[in-house]
Order: structure tokens, then sequence, then C-alpha cells
């Protein structure tokens, strides 16, 4: 037993140590100051010039302003879709068209990019040649690819959180005579407000870093962060790059530590508002 | 809930039923059905399905782009090594994410919750950025490389990128996290008891291990195989980056075809026949995912 206990966590500081060393090594060889960028080059570095670099980069910038648009239209649209999705599966019980939804949702998660980003892009060609929109591809078709395979995550996320609360408090609600929007508006969409949190972050971050997908979809001059940093690494390494992932990680380590004290922050006040509501029962 | 409002009813499931014929569904029919046309130089660039001939319509299937397919030793040999390059990481993903989900599962309430997030927190960071981090591992004057002729271990670099061995570390560094979720869901829901009881009974660790842990545990591993290998059949960026150039996989081909042939017909019909060795894969999850959601409720 002891000796399993052994193995087990050996090969979870292995495993943990393999996830993080790719990123720390990131990390610090983006201060290196060597165009050789994993030779270290001690005389001269640590260095901030490729941080300097890359804020002087209009190409970069662009890009990354594009990205920051289409991925927070798309977050916010596959929230909706994707909460719709989620509610009608969780909660409408049998009903026409579900075993379609249900695979329609799951089929994208798993699907090759290569696929999908392929049959959108002939959808688009195809709707141009019958209707006549979307002109061309660009942001507008990037967008609309986003929100399709952004949806499927956010109705995963928002179903099991609808299936983890049972539905005696809504069926409450409505025999104490509330309308079908107003019991959705006052009780269940607290409820699945985290989900729908989680669900809008994780969106924007599948829309932000995608690469594949977009490729198909993208046209000239509508070219998203990763497929700049795509060509830019795709002949080697560059040191800007170093510095432009360790901007990236340094947010989202920013963005969970907010998360994770405000949740303990919560946390602590449920469990003294219980504590207060206990003594007042006395 | 039950929604009274008929046409509340139907406003919730149908507009994302709707949404996703359109950008779902009908994309892979078109797909499927320039499979069967052939190149032509044009806007579009593949002959029409249907022509019009003395005023009635006739269907003109091609088979030329499937025959290409079969026929062409680098078509089958690519999908080979797909299947190939899917399997291996799987299971090397199975093997390191197995103990560590394990090891999550056994340890105490406090720190599962944190374990948890040093599993996740990568997947949020820039999937293709970490793909990058490994070229300055893996690169002739690398770290790896360096570190190992820095303590004499070898005297010469080792070939590490472009090799299989890069595209298997990428794939199971990319995918690791969605080999362990599954797997710590299934395993956290386990009856320590039982365990005790074949202790109990005179059965050694392992012995328990394989005959109680393992069985009880086969739907996580599947959950969390298919996770990894259905995607990784058609990865891109991973074997662009890290991978052979003389050996490559069935996502490039198609991209390849696609943008750099501008042969739409056989691109589709690449994508077909992905999907069609994927079917079963693909079915085998959703099964799986719904019957998941079904027990959460």
């Amino acid at each position: 037993m002891r000796a399993r206990g052994l193995f087990t966590r050996t090969a979870l500081v292995l495993g943990l140590m393999f996830l993080y060393l790719p990123i720390l090594s990131m990390i610090v060889f983006s201060f290196n100051n060597s165009r050789l960028v994993t030779v270290w080059d001690p005389a001269h570095s640590p260095t901030l010039k490729w941080y300097v670099a890359l804020m002087s980069n209009e190409q970069i910038l662009r890009a990354a302003w594009l990205s920051m648009r289409i991925a927070l239209i798309s977050a916010s649209a596959a929230v909706v879709l994707g909460t719709l999705a989620g509610m009608a599966l969780a909660r409408l019980g049998a009903f026409r068209g579900r075993m379609l939804l249900a695979g329609m949702t799951t089929a994208p998660i798993v699907m090759p990019e290569v696929i999908t980003g392929l049959s959108l892009l002939l959808l688009f060609v195809a709707m141009q040649q019958l209707i006549g929109w979307p002109k061309g591809v660009g942001a507008v078709t990037i967008t609309l690819a986003h929100i399709t395979f952004c949806m499927a995550y956010v109705t995963v996320v928002v179903q099991s959180r609808l299936s983890g609360f049972d539905e005696a408090l809504e069926e409450a609600a409505m025999d104490l005579g509330a309308r079908p929007l107003r019991v959705f508006l006052r009780i269940t969409l607290p409820l699945i407000l985290p989900a729908i949190a989680s669900g809008w972050l994780l969106a924007f971050t599948l829309s932000w870093d995608d690469l594949v997908i977009t490729q198909f979809v993208a046209g000239p001059g509508s070219s998203t962060l990763p497929m700049v940093i795509f060509s830019k690494v795709r002949f080697g390494v560059t040191p800007d790059v170093n510095a432009l992932a360790t901007i990236m990680v340094l947010i989202v380590a920013t963005g969970i530590a907010i998360s994770t004290v405000w949740m303990r922050y919560r946390q602590q006040r449920r469990v003294r508002d219980l504590q207060l509501a206990a003594l007042a029962n006395l | 809930m039950r929604l009274t409002t008929a046409s509340g009813r139907r406003l919730v499931a149908g507009i994302p039923i709707l949404w996703l014929l359109v950008l779902f569904l009908v994309p892979f029919i078109i797909v499927f059905r320039i499979s069967f046309s052939e190149v032509r130089l044009a806007i579009p660039p593949y002959t029409p399905l249907l022509t019009w001939r003395h005023g009635s319509p006739v269907l003109q299937l091609h088979w030329s782009a499937y025959r290409f397919l079969f026929t062409d030793p680098l078509y089958i040999s690519s999908y080979l090594y797909s299947l190939k390059v899917a399997a291996v990481s799987t299971l090397c993903c199975l093997g390191l994410g197995y103990p560590m989900a394990y090891a999550i599962a056994r340890s105490d309430a406090a720190s599962r919750p944190v374990l948890l997030m040093l599993i996740v927190l990568p997947f949020w960071t820039s999937f293709l950025l970490r793909v990058y981090a490994w070229i300055g591992l893996l690169k002739n004057n690398g770290v790896i490389n360096n570190v190992l002729m820095y303590l004499g271990v070898i005297h010469h670099p080792l070939a590490l990128l472009q090799t299989d061995f890069a595209v298997y570390i990428g794939i199971v560094y990319s995918y690791l996290p969605f080999m362990i979720l599954p797997l710590y869901a299934n395993l956290e829901k386990h009856d320590g008891t039982l365990l005790e009881a074949a202790a109990d009974l005179g059965a050694r660790p392992l012995r328990a291990f394989v005959r109680v842990t393992l069985p009880q545990s086969f739907a996580g591993i599947v959950a969390g195989a298919l996770l990894v290998f259905i995607p990784a059949v058609g990865e891109y960026v991973i074997p662009t980056l890290l991978g052979r150039t003389d050996q490559i996989m069935i996502g490039r081909v198609l991209s390849d075809e696609f943008f750099e042939n501008r042969d739409w017909p056989v691109a589709s019909a690449v994508a077909i026949v992905i999907l069609l060795l994927l079917v079963v894969p693909i079915m085998l999850f959703q099964r799986l995912e719904r019957r998941e959601l079904e027990a959460a409720r």
C-alpha cells in the first residue's frame, strides 16, 4: 500500500514538472539577451529588450486587437446559445430533436479541427454563391466559426451545472405562480451564473487561442494573433514570442489568483452568514 | 422546471438547434457532396453534382477523389501513421495520467482542488505557445541537449526535434489534462472499503488494484482515451511544429491539399475518410458523455 502511494505520488510530482517546465523555460528565456534564444547570455541578461520589441511590433499588436474583439463577441454569443442548449438538454425532458441537439453539441468538442475548419469554409463559400452573404472571408466568418465551436463547450458546462441541482426550487417558484421567464431570471439564472461565467471564460480562451479552424475561415488582412505567432514560429524560435508567452501566462495567473481569492471570500462570507443565522435561531 | 409555454420551449431548444444545423450539420453535407466532384479551374473549383440536360437533372458522381486516396501510397501511409501516433500518444497519456489521477483522488480533501487546479492551469494558457515551448527544449542547441552535454551524459547533441518522439511528447503534453480529469472524476467516487475488504481477504495491494480498482475505473479510462485519441488523429499544429518532415499526418495532408494544391474534392474526401475512421470512437464518446450527465441528475 505504501509503495503504491510513493509510486503514484512520484508520478504526480514528475507529471506536474512535465507540465510546468516548458512554460517556465519560456519565461526564463524571455529575459535572455541572446538571439539564439536557448543559449543563455550571462553578460547582458536579464534584459527587457524583447518586451520592448514586442510592444513596438505593429503586426502583433494589430493581430492581438483583432483576436481580442473576435474573442469578446464569440464568447458572449456562445454563452447565450450554449445556455439555451444546456437548458433545453437538462430541463425540457424529451422533445423532438433532443438526440440531434445532444449529438451536435458534443461532436464539435472531439472533432478534429481540420475537418471543422474545412467544412465551415465550404459552407461560407456555398452561402456566398446562394445568398451573397457573407461577402468574402474575414473577421465575420471567423466569429461565426468561433461561436459554433465555443457554444458546444458552454453547453456542456451549463448542462452539468443544471443537472447538479434539483428542479424543486424552480417548481416551487412555478407553484407560487411565477411565469417561466421570471422563474428563469430569478431562480435558474442566479444558480447557473458560476457555470455561465466559467463557460464564458472558457469560450474566450478557446477563441483567443484557436489557430486551425481560424486559418481556414480567415482571409487576407484578417490575421489573428495565433496566425501571426504560427507563421513566426513555424521556422524556428523567436525571442519576442517568449516575451508574448510570458505576458499571457502572467495575465492568466493573475486572473486565476483573483478568482481564487474571490471564491474563498464568498465561501467565508457564506459560512459566517450561516453561523449568524444559527445564532439568531437560538 | 417544466416550461409551460409551448412557444417558449420551442424557442429555447429551437435557436441552438437551428444554429448548429446551419453551421455544423449542413457544412458536413457540403463536404460530403464536394468529395464526389472533380477539380476544375473555375469558381468554385469543383464540378457541380447536378447538371441539367434536356430539362431534367442528371446526377454526376465522381469517385476520382476516393480512387486517388486509395491508390496513392502517400495517403494510406499518412492515415496509418496518424493512427499509430494517436494510439501511442494515448497509451503514454494513460500511463502518465492514471497514476497522477490516482494520487490526486487519494490525497486529502484540502489539497485536491489545488492539485486539480495545477492540472487544468496550463490548459488556460495558449496551446500554440505551449507546443512552441517544446521547440526551445528539444532543438539541437536547445535546453535538453545543453543540459545533457553540460552534465557530460552526451558529447554530441541528440536529434530530438522533428522526430516521432517529439510528436508523442507534444501530444501527451497538450492532452494530458483531458486524460486526467475523467479518470479523476471516476477514481474519486470509488469506495475505499472495497480495497480494505480485498486486503482483509488476503489480497496484496497490486492484486487488489488489478482486480478491484482497475475494472471499476474502466469507464474513466475509455472516456479519457477517446478525448485524447480522436483529436490526436487529426492533429495539425503539433506535427507541423515538432514532427518529421518526411512523414506527415493526415490533418496536414488535408490542409495541404486544400491550401497548396487547391484540390477541394480530394481535401473533402480526406475529411470524409477521417470521419469514417473516427465515427465509432466519436459515437462511443457521446454515449459515455450522455450516461455521465444522466448519472449526475
